[in-house]
């Protein structure tokens, strides 16, 4: 997809900036890694507690990522899993039926634990109210927060993330190419400038990532 | 996709597509106690069924509940059918009612295609672009059926292409057979119809398939065996001497079960006749993936209705 996507850009050649270095993004992992560690006091005194959940197809590599720094540093690892809010979307109505994700909540559920989703770009927040809703019909944790690598603003709904790996102001002609080396080959972080239309609400064809 | 006419309809993509939403659907619903999702909320699914039916109908009646449409049942015994109306006002009222999808069986061939010409003909009089599904048309097609067996067949085998499938009995009235050889072939299968002469039908010598009339010489070389089930009800004739006779031909019976590669799954598309054409015991067995069929049917059909109807309409 990421290909497709930089190929749009490529098609009105816009400039494209760099936001974060491959060394940027492996940084800004293991900082969120750290400050989830913090606020949710994950360890090995309390290893079944935390669960998390990336939205795919960036957001469930990125989750990956996450659950590995963490073991690293607390020697416990967190449950790992996606959940494809897909189904769950207020704009399927507005385009063509399109393909579904992988979903798979970790053997022990969620039911009482803290979950953290994980998604690359929050832009309206909606891919966001619908993973929460995916999860509402997967069981009821006792907490949910939201981990994002990129907070680009246009919110549409009253959603903030927990975790932030950069802000970035961003206007809605902008888009956001969040790399990561599973999916494409290198890890990094891009702006691509004027494209010339305004990205359309919810068009990850044109944002750069499934705006959460 | 606006209607689900024919697996002829579907090209590899397509219908690979339809079979990784239904493996996803599946994933997403795997040990959950609510089986409810919210994607076809808002949208009514009527099943309009000229033919007697337990699978099908409860398959694609729990496919749409389990995605939050509305579906109703409509069936020719106790409708307005049996008092004479025409197959075009009955299709047409379900329209105007306001059904997004009619999901059509008929005992004639081509009923479904004829319901999906008026329904597109005439959206602007019911005020519903409605979509039509193909439950098994006369002796033509039953595209559904033939998604859920390769469904079941890529679950137990890994894979369908460059397989050998065998498909067994009654070719000559089963739609499910037509509908199998077609899509198994867009699918990069190797399909063996092995039946009797008399139960074959004109012109499968065009169909994209090999065919053969004895079943123990192809047996040993099959990746998985179909056994079709004898239409008794259709057969107005001696299409074979007896049922005995048959079940010593073509029936799948344990000895003969032995004679496929280990663990070769057999699958039915039911109501099996047991005896007849499949043995109580191979029929029980751990390689009879008939109950497998049965699950892949409902994740099969919610696939169909998210791609009919979950999209912006075409």
């Amino acid at each position: 997809m990421a290909t497709q996507r930089r190929g749009d850009a490529e098609g009105a050649q816009p400039p494209v900036r760099e936001l974060l270095s491959a060394a940027d993004v492996t940084r800004t992992i293991a900082r969120i890694a750290h400050q989830i560690i913090e606020k949710t006091a994950f360890g090995p005194s309390n290893p079944g507690d935390l669960v998390l959940l990336g939205i795919p197809t960036r957001g469930a590599t990125l989750a990956r990522r996450l659950a590995a720094a963490i073991t690293e540093f607390t020697g416990a690892a967190p449950a790992v899993g996606s959940v494809d809010a897909t189904l769950y979307r207020d704009d399927l109505r507005r385009r063509p039926a399109r393909a579904l994700e992988d979903t798979a909540v970790p053997e022990g559920g969620v039911d009482d634990k803290l979950v953290v989703l994980v998604d690359d770009v929050l832009m309206s927040g909606r891919t966001t109210r619908a993973a929460l809703d995916a999860l509402r019909d997967e069981g009821r944790p006792r907490a949910v927060q939201l981990a994002v690598l990129v907070d680009r603003g246009h919110r549409e709904l009253p959603i903030r993330a927990d975790y932030v790996g950069k802000n970035v102001p961003t206007s809605r002609t902008e888009a956001i190419h969040v790399l990561l080396a599973e999916h494409d080959g290198r890890d990094g972080v891009e702006i691509a400038r004027g494209t010339g239309d305004p990205a359309p609400e919810n068009d990850p064809s044109t944002e750069g990532a499934d705006p959460a | 996709m606006r209607h689900l006419l024919s697996v002829a309809d579907l090209d590899a993509a397509a219908a690979t597509g339809l079979l990784d939403t239904a493996d996803r659907l599946k994933q997403a619903l795997l040990g959950r106690e609510v089986r409810k999702l919210p994607t076809l909320r808002g949208r009514t699914v009527v099943t309009l069924f000229y033919e007697d039916s337990t699978r099908t109908r409860v398959s694609f009646e729990i496919a749409g509940k389990w995605m939050s449409a509305d579906t109703i049942n409509v069936s020719a015994k106790g409708s307005s059918v049996s008092k004479g109306e025409s197959l075009r006002d009955t299709s047409l009222t379900l329209s105007s009612m306001g059904a997004d999808c009619v999901i059509v069986r008929h005992p004639a061939s081509g009923a479904a295609h004829r319901i999906a010409g008026w329904a597109d003909r005439d959206a602007g009089v019911t005020g519903t672009q409605t979509s039509v599904v193909n439950a098994g048309d006369g002796t033509h097609e039953h595209p559904t059926q033939a998604l859920l067996d390769a469904a079941t067949l890529r679950e137990r085998l890994g894979s369908i292409a460059g397989r050998r499938i065998g498909i067994v009995g009654d070719v000559l009235h089963s739609r499910v057979a037509r509908s199998n050889v077609l899509l198994l072939a867009t699918l990069g299968a190797e399909v063996v119809l092995i039946a009797p002469p008399t139960l074959l039908p004109t012109g499968v010598r065009e169909w994209p398939c090999r065919v053969s009339h004895t079943l123990d010489a192809e047996l040993p070389a099959l990746d998985a065996v179909m056994m079709l089930r004898v239409q008794a009800e259709r057969m107005h004739g001696g299409f074979f001497p007896s049922a005995r006779e048959y079940a010593i031909g073509y029936g799948l019976s344990e000895t003969r079960q032995a004679m496929l590669p280990e663990n070769a799954p057999v699958l039915h598309p039911g109501p099996m006749v047991r005896g007849m054409e499949i043995a109580p015991a191979v029929a029980d067995s751990t390689s009879s993936a008939v109950l497998a069929q049965v699950r892949n049917g409902v994740h099969v059909r919610m696939a169909v209705l998210y791609h009919l109807l979950a999209g912006a309409p075409e």
